[in-house]
């Protein structure tokens, strides 16, 4: 079990931010915990690709580096993509936050009252 | 890689740290504590360009975020957990947990030796098919350029989302409309 204790301690925090936007109230602490979310989902992708004693996935003039010693090169292609779009929906989300606080005077979700399905 | 766990385990205390701390502006900064963590993690893991990604949008994450949270009276005001929240999050971090044990005992090879059927391709050909001697830029602007053209799509349909929501003139101009009519 011990090969899985990077993964298993990358479940621990995606489950903290999960516990975080379904449990707090503060809209502010909902979006951390989306962001948490996404830091672990990106570790975890990465963690997948390394390999052991693995080299970064950049060839070099002066020295020979065999292409079989690369750390996967795809997931890093893809959690590049995916921070900077990560970016772009915490910044959507917290423009919206602002918003409502200033139509309704708070954070707290339970309080916007118009918003009640 | 005792590193690794040193700073998992400080990231994981940081963001328990942003949870339940009461001060919001305490709780973005730890919260950037977590984000620069995983930028030295993908250091140790290889990943050069993701780390340089992350440090500069952790930044500019922590900045937002404290421009929502600042200069406002609010930060000090207690927050509490609301209705059936406990039993909603006990229910979904079980689905979590349970996702995470089939994962594990299923499919997923152990840490440090990767599944390279697909990607053995990028490491091979990037210098012979694209004269990029970086591989993960080979990627990106090369074999999959379409998902990077996405990518600054989304930004674009962000960047005009957040312009559209945050701006306050065309609701002043309807209401000195409805004022002269009346």
């Amino acid at each position: 079990m011990n090969a899985y204790m990077p993964y298993i301690l990358c479940l621990i925090l995606f489950c903290i931010g999960i516990y975080a936007v379904l449990s707090k109230r503060n809209i502010i602490k909902i979006i951390l915990g989306v962001v948490i979310a996404e830091y672990a989902v990106n570790l975890f992708l990465i963690l997948v690709a390394y390999k052991t004693g693995g080299r970064a996935a950049i060839f070099s003039a002066t020295e020979n580096i065999p292409p079989q010693s690369m750390v996967d090169p795809l997931p890093h292609a893809l959690v590049l993509t995916s921070i900077v779009i990560g970016l772009a929906t915490t910044a959507f989300m917290i423009a919206l936050a602002i918003r409502l606080y200033g139509k309704y005077g708070t954070f707290d979700i339970t309080r916007m009252r118009e918003l009640r399905g | 890689m005792i590193e690794l766990y040193v700073l998992l385990g400080l990231m994981i205390a940081g963001a328990i740290i942003a949870i339940e701390v009461k001060n919001l502006l305490s709780a973005v900064v730890a919260v950037g504590i977590v984000g620069l963590g995983l930028s030295i993690i993908f250091l140790l893991l290889k990943a050069p360009d993701v780390a340089l990604t992350q440090i500069v949008v952790e930044i500019a994450a922590v900045i937002l975020l404290i421009r929502a949270t600042l200069h406002r009276d609010i930060a000090l005001k207690p927050c509490g957990s609301r209705p059936f929240g406990g039993f909603l999050a006990i229910l979904f971090l079980g689905l979590a947990v349970l996702a995470g044990a089939l994962t594990f005992s299923g499919g997923l090879n152990p840490f440090g030796s990767p599944l390279m059927t697909v990607s053995e391709f990028y490491p091979m050909n990037a210098v012979a098919g694209t004269g990029a001697v970086n591989v993960v830029s080979s990627v990106i602007l090369d074999y999959r350029a379409y998902d990077t053209l996405g990518e600054a799509t989304v930004l674009f349909t962000a960047v005009v989302g957040v312009l559209t929501v945050m701006r306050s003139k065309g609701k002043k101009k309807e209401e000195d409309l409805q004022g002269n009519n009346e």
